[in-house]
């Protein structure tokens, strides 16, 4: 879309209006900046969560608090599968740039991949806490927690989704201009759930354990 | 400059007069300066809306489109001297009212004791307060005198130019303790405490109430706030103290059940720390105590078998469901009435058993299915005419 | 027996025969009338054969102008209903003296009161908005459509399932009795059971689902989109308070969407976030819910602030005064907005200074909402003001918000609070702003554009019927209000002792029929301009000598909107057209790329209705198969590439050639 001042005069006339039809009736990076505004009200959904967090997060109803509960060495393996799937994500992103479908293709599994190894690592410390009595009805802690945690993993699960779609896509349809808008919101969409897990990992299992 | 304006209200307030307009005329000293603050706010800001309405109506009419001999200046849109007129004018006011909201705000906080009796007195130094607590119930009040050792229900009395400090709390879901003519309202929350000081001035009766909808029977939830001289109040006192009833955990369990259009009640003794147990929700001696359970939060929680066990102590709402009332917010199928009768009693309350003449916490039914199960074929249905609506209708 | 119970509970959950309240003359009736009225409808419809008409050309339309004509529509329907909530309030409350507990017991009345709110908040006065800007926004900026097209079809849709779902609680089972704010505790498991809050959690979930994508799509349509030679301050200054809300509304409806699902997990899952007990908080949900709260109240005002501009530029003949500190003014509110939400709940025992806080930052707002108010005043002086529909309406506006306003402030006084706080002068007073603002906003909208997407002015005779009704009932439906609040007599009560307070009931329910007349001869206002569109046609594309772009292409205008886009050189870029002589092209018609129509969005719309259908009244068969059949109809529909065409230049020469002709008629 053109905005320059010298577009608005044509040999000094005044032009009202664009001859033919420029693509103008579709915005163009619209998508993209549409995305980026869904991610930012997804993260209001977080910021709810995380304030619920801290207003509940010493609210233990004399039951198990952070101390009794989290194991640092999974959830440290857990963020470390994730920043290293944000990573492939990147080599997948890299692959798309050179149009090579099969490498995109084949970095996105290996995303997947750790993104099912951090949802069920996830789900065995939810069942874990569940079967030990610390399921989310015990207190306004663990209902926070669950909540906080699970929203993150919920979102974790549907990228994950996305991106086995994405890849029947690309497999399909090869890398055009539609399959690659759909990579880069998809790639949107998982750096910002590790950021929100990085989020997650300071304020909860860190802040809350070390002393 | 202010009592200018007051001057100039004067007339509009008298045309007012014959209606019992409580918030402008009130009784006590803080619903007194509450009012002045509602007229000093109003008078601020009609310096500008007045105004405003007048030049809207003004050129309005000046440049309607057949006035052609009106000025028309179609490309006029700006003008620096009234930009900063329009900015600075609302702003001044703004300030203005700023600086009486936060002195008022901090003058007039409910939490703070009273530091006058009216505006000529000030409260006399070693004067304490008289305390009342008060909890909100479905749906009725329970108000506690922890010095006298009385409680009542629906009944509230205090000598007049007492400085008073209610204490309130809810047994139940938020409500907002509310006597207009003595002083603004303030929410009744369960397993927290916030207070109320005011005094009043004038003998007389005067309305209290609940102003936040609380579920069926709110509208009822109304008891009668009696200003008496401190003889008076003495004996009203020492006729509490006669009443047949005491108040203790048991009877206070019984009268927590959901009740409507109760009458007003007196127990000649209450249990002494039974205020404190239901602000910390552990009336019921089998459930823990909040303020012991932020005690061992505060320490970090309880691990293991012991933590889990300590949940079924503190289940508060959860313990309310199973008494088989209905509870204040229900709707079909919990409420086992068929969806949106007309003229029928919600099962469960039974407001004539509440507001006999004996003088009793009324017998609450317990037959009536348990909430949250859908509604079984072969259960009665409430038509109207299993369970007639005269009962409903209690003339106080 | 037992075994029978649980087949029965399998398939149907706890939806019995019961649930329906076939015993209720007054819903029989209404059930007979919706039925009788939606039989007929549908019967002409299929006797016009106009079913494949409205598939094709509405249901699964993607124009942005017809999605914002069926929001209108949706809006109308639902004014309606939380229109007669407030019929039946009114009557009971005039009635319910003396002894008497008038027709509606509390927990009918309950239901009432709550419903009308929701209603009237989410399924009126939302959809009108966003119906507005929807229809508006893409012509003022010259573009052919939204961002997303197909989404937008879908945000409809989710909003109609939304509301679709309140309705279905007045046939089976009940709505809510928790007031429409639903506060916590009394909205949890434990004091609320049954179908009615859960109806309230799904139908505010699905339309919000519909609210915030469409407030998504139209900020990027209008950061994206603007014809070329549009900066941002020559942006026309509804387009302005557009941009503003869809901010708000991205940035404010997912906090309801998080404090809802923590309901629903506290209330289906047993969790503890609003629960007296277990650590639990209600006072989260009150704060939550404010801090959507707010910015909702501005969201509802701030679009018509900007109708209000637009009408009184055109129908003064004049520039907006002040434009730049318009949209200063306007931005500021946007984020004050978010600086408030506290003074709600000053009474819940919040220490002084907190409550002074946000008792001043409220009363802050009022400066730039006064400033436009003057920018109102100065556009009319020295102005050529023609009394229109929608200029009468502003003037109405005006005069009514300002007295609004003023009460508002007042409820910003932390101590005045205390004593006004859930009385009936603060129904009157958001009454006097969300009627005085909002809804005399969206009629004189209504007016002003009505026009642009039909090509024939509304009746003004009947117009005036209805403005007057409407004014005059307003006022005699809310003054009465303010003095009872200043008696002290608080909201959501349902019945009465004291006599001397029911003269005040009885104007105001004198007031609401008023309303209902005026509401009555705006419909029929509707029918006799169809009935008369020949007369009142406008061909030009201009009947108001209008301002901005949407005036300059034709009324209704052609699928394409523009057929070259155009290009801006000043704020009222139509204007300055006008005034350096444009011409009309005549030629060079070129193919132009638009999307194409999908029932996708209707699908996805039947299905989440299912979905809440089924997890209201806990049938979970069907919510997994509902849940399952949205993901898997997503899905299928990303697979669809094939999305969009080309309307032939022919076709384009020849929707052009004919308005060619249109405009011949009118030259002189």
């Amino acid at each position: 879309m053109t905005r320059s001042p010298e577009a608005l005069a044509d040999d000094g006339v005044l032009k009202f209006y664009v001859a033919g039809d420029d693509g103008h009736g579709h915005a163009e990076g619209g998508t993209m900046i549409g995305f980026w505004i869904y991610l930012m009200s997804d993260c209001l959904i977080f910021a709810s969560l995380f304030a619920c967090y801290a207003v509940y997060g010493h609210a233990y109803a004399a039951g198990p608090s952070p101390a009794d509960l989290f194991e640092l060495p999974t959830v440290a393996l857990n963020t470390a599968l994730l920043l290293f799937s944000s990573i492939t994500y990147g080599f997948a992103m890299l692959a798309m740039e050179k149009n090579n479908r099969a490498v995109t293709i084949f970095w996105m599994l290996v995303t997947a991949a750790f993104g099912m190894g951090f949802v069920y690592l996830e789900l065995n410390e939810f069942a874990h806490l569940i079967h030990e009595g610390a399921g989310p009805q015990r207190s306004a802690f663990l209902s926070s927690f669950f909540t906080l945690v699970g929203t993150h993993g919920l979102h974790v699960s549907v990228g994950i989704l996305w991106m086995f779609v994405l890849m029947i896509q690309v497999a399909w349809k090869g890398l055009g201009p539609e399959n690659k808008r759909r990579l880069m919101c998809l790639s949107m969409f998982w750096h910002f759930l590790d950021v929100v897990w990085i989020g997650v990992f300071s304020f909860v299992y860190l802040v809350s354990v070390l002393p | 400059m202010r009592l200018l304006r007051f001057l100039g209200l004067l007339p509009l307030f008298a045309l007012l007069g014959g209606c019992d307009y409580v918030i402008l005329n009130p009784s006590g000293d803080v619903a007194l300066q509450e009012r002045n603050l509602i007229l000093a706010s109003t008078g601020l800001m009609l310096l500008i809306i007045l105004p405003v309405i007048a030049a809207t109506a003004l050129f309005a009419w000046r440049y309607r489109a057949s006035n052609t001999k009106a000025a028309y200046a179609p490309d006029w849109n700006h003008s620096t001297q009234l930009e900063v007129l329009i900015w600075t004018a609302p702003l001044l006011i703004i300030i203005a009212l700023g600086a009486l909201t936060w002195i008022s705000t901090h003058t007039l906080d409910p939490f703070r004791p009273v530091g006058r009796i009216d505006a000529k007195r000030a409260v006399p130094t070693g004067t304490k307060p008289l305390v009342i607590d008060a909890v909100s119930l479905d749906w009725k009040w329970l108000f506690i005198y922890p010095e006298q050792g009385i409680a009542t229900v629906n009944a509230v009395a205090a000598p007049v130019d007492q400085p008073i400090e209610f204490h309130i709390t809810s047994g139940t879901v938020m409500n907002t303790l509310f006597i207009p003519a003595l002083a603004g309202q303030i929410y009744a929350m369960a397993g927290m405490e916030t207070k109320l000081a005011a005094v009043m001035n004038k003998e007389g009766t005067f309305d209290g109430f609940s102003g936040m909808y609380s579920g069926a029977g709110f509208s009822d939830m109304k008891f009668k706030f009696e200003s008496l001289q401190p003889e008076a109040f003495a004996a009203w006192v020492e006729n509490a103290k006669h009443a047949d009833m005491k108040l203790d955990a048991a009877k206070y369990e019984e009268l927590s059940k959901p009740s409507e259009k109760v009458r007003p009640q007196f127990y000649a003794t209450v249990q002494p720390d039974l205020f404190n147990k239901i602000l910390n929700m552990c009336v019921d001696a089998n459930k823990m105590c909040e303020d012991q359970m932020m005690a061992i939060d505060a320490t970090g929680g309880v691990a293991g078998e012991k933590g889990a066990e300590n949940r079924e102590k503190l289940i508060y709402d959860g313990a309310k469901l199973s008494e088989g009332n209905e509870a204040p917010g229900a709707t079909f199928p919990a409420s086992g009435r068929a969806p949106n009768t007309l003229k029928t009693a919600p099962q469960g309350i039974e407001p004539s058993g509440m507001a006999t003449q004996s003088n009793e916490g009324g017998v609450q039914k317990d037959d009536v299915q348990g909430r949250g199960k859908p509604h079984m074929d072969g259960m009665p249905m409430d038509d109207g005419k299993a369970n007639p609506a005269p009962a409903q209708i209690n003339p106080h | 027996m037992f075994s029978n119970i649980n087949l029965q509970q399998l398939i149907f959950g706890r939806l019995t025969l019961e649930a329906i309240p076939y015993h209720e003359p007054i819903l029989i009736l209404t059930f007979l009338g919706v039925a009788v009225g939606g039989a007929a409808l549908l019967g002409a419809l299929t006797y016009y054969k106009w079913w494949g008409y409205l598939w094709n050309e509405w249901f699964t339309s993607i124009d942005h102008k017809k999605i914002g004509i069926m929001y209108c529509v949706l809006a109308l329907v639902m004014l309606v209903r939380g229109f007669s909530d407030a019929l039946l309030m009114r009557s009971q409350q005039a009635l319910a003296f003396n002894g008497s507990e008038g027709y509606l017991p509390p927990h009918h009345y309950d239901q009432v009161f709550t419903a009308h709110g929701v209603i009237m908040i989410f399924f009126m006065a939302m959809p009108f908005v966003t119906g507005l800007m929807n229809f508006v926004v893409p012509l003022q900026i010259g573009a052919r459509d939204v961002a997303f097209p197909f989404l937008n079809n879908f945000s409809f849709w989710m909003t109609v399932a939304g509301a679709m779902t309140v309705m279905l609680s007045l046939f089976v089972g009940e709505f809510a009795r928790t007031g429409w704010t639903n506060f916590a505790p009394l909205s949890e498991s434990s004091y609320s059971p049954g179908v009615g809050v859960d109806y309230y959690i799904w139908s505010l979930q699905i339309a919000g689902i519909g609210t915030l994508l469409s407030g998504v799509n139209l900020i990027a349509t209008i950061v994206k989109m603007r014809a070329p030679g549009m900066s941002f301050m020559k942006m026309p200054i509804f387009t302005w308070t557009a941009l503003c809300t869809n901010v708000l509304i991205v940035a404010a409806f997912p906090i309801l969407t998080a404090v809802l699902a923590l309901l629903s997990l506290d209330r289906y899952l047993g969790f503890n976030f609003f629960t007296n007990d277990l650590g639990g908080n209600p006072m989260m949900y009150v704060n939550l819910l404010w801090i959507w709260g707010h910015p909702e109240v501005y969201i509802l005002i701030l679009p018509l602030f900007g109708v209000f501009s637009e009408v009184t530029s055109t129908f003064c003949g004049k520039r907006l005064f002040g434009y730049a500190s318009m949209i200063y003014a306007t931005v500021v509110i946007t984020i004050l907005a978010y600086l408030v939400w506290l003074h709600h709940f000053f009474t819940m025992g919040n220490g002084a200074s907190v409550n002074s806080f946000f008792g001043i930052t409220t009363m802050i707002i009022s400066i730039p909402t006064g400033a436009k108010i003057f920018n109102w005043l100065f556009t009319m002086y020295k102005g050529r003001i023609r009394f229109e529909l929608p200029m009468m309406w502003t003037v109405a506006f005006m005069i009514t918000f300002v007295i609004g306003g003023m009460t508002g402030v007042l409820l910003a006084v932390p101590p005045a609070d205390f004593q006004l706080h859930n009385s009936l002068f603060l129904v009157a007073h958001f009454h006097n702003v969300i009627i005085g603002g909002t809804f005399f906003g969206i009629m004189a909208g209504v007016a002003y554009w009505w026009p642009k997407a039909f090509g024939f002015k509304l009746d003004v005779y009947w117009g005036k019927w209805s403005f007057w009704l409407w004014v005059s009932g307003f006022y005699f439906a809310f003054m009465p209000l303010y003095v009872l609040g200043l008696m002290g007599v608080t909201r959501r009560l349902n019945h009465f002792d004291d006599p001397s307070l029911r003269i005040w009931f009885v104007i105001a329910a004198f007031g609401a029929l008023l309303v209902a007349g005026g509401i009555g001869t705006f419909f029929y206002q509707i029918y006799v301009s169809i009935r008369e569109r020949d007369v009142l046609a406008d061909v030009t594309g201009d009947p108001w000598d209008g301002r901005t772009l949407e005036w300059s292409t034709s009324s209704p205008p052609p699928s394409y909107n523009f057929a070259f886009t155009p290009m801006v050189h000043d704020l009222d870029a139509w204007t300055d057209m006008k005034k350096r002589g444009y011409v009309r092209p005549l030629n060079g018609y070129q193919p132009i790329h638009m999307p194409k129509s999908t029932p996708a969005g209707i699908i996805l719309s039947g299905l989440s209705l299912a979905f809440g259908f089924a997890m209201i009244w806990y049938i979970w068969w069907l919510a997994a198969l509902s849940f399952v059949a949205i993901v898997v109809y997503t899905i299928a529909h990303t697979f669809n590439y094939n999305r969009d065409f080309y309307i032939s230049a022919e076709e384009v020469t020849r929707t052009e050639e004919q308005r060619s002709r249109m405009l011949g008629l009118t030259k002189v």
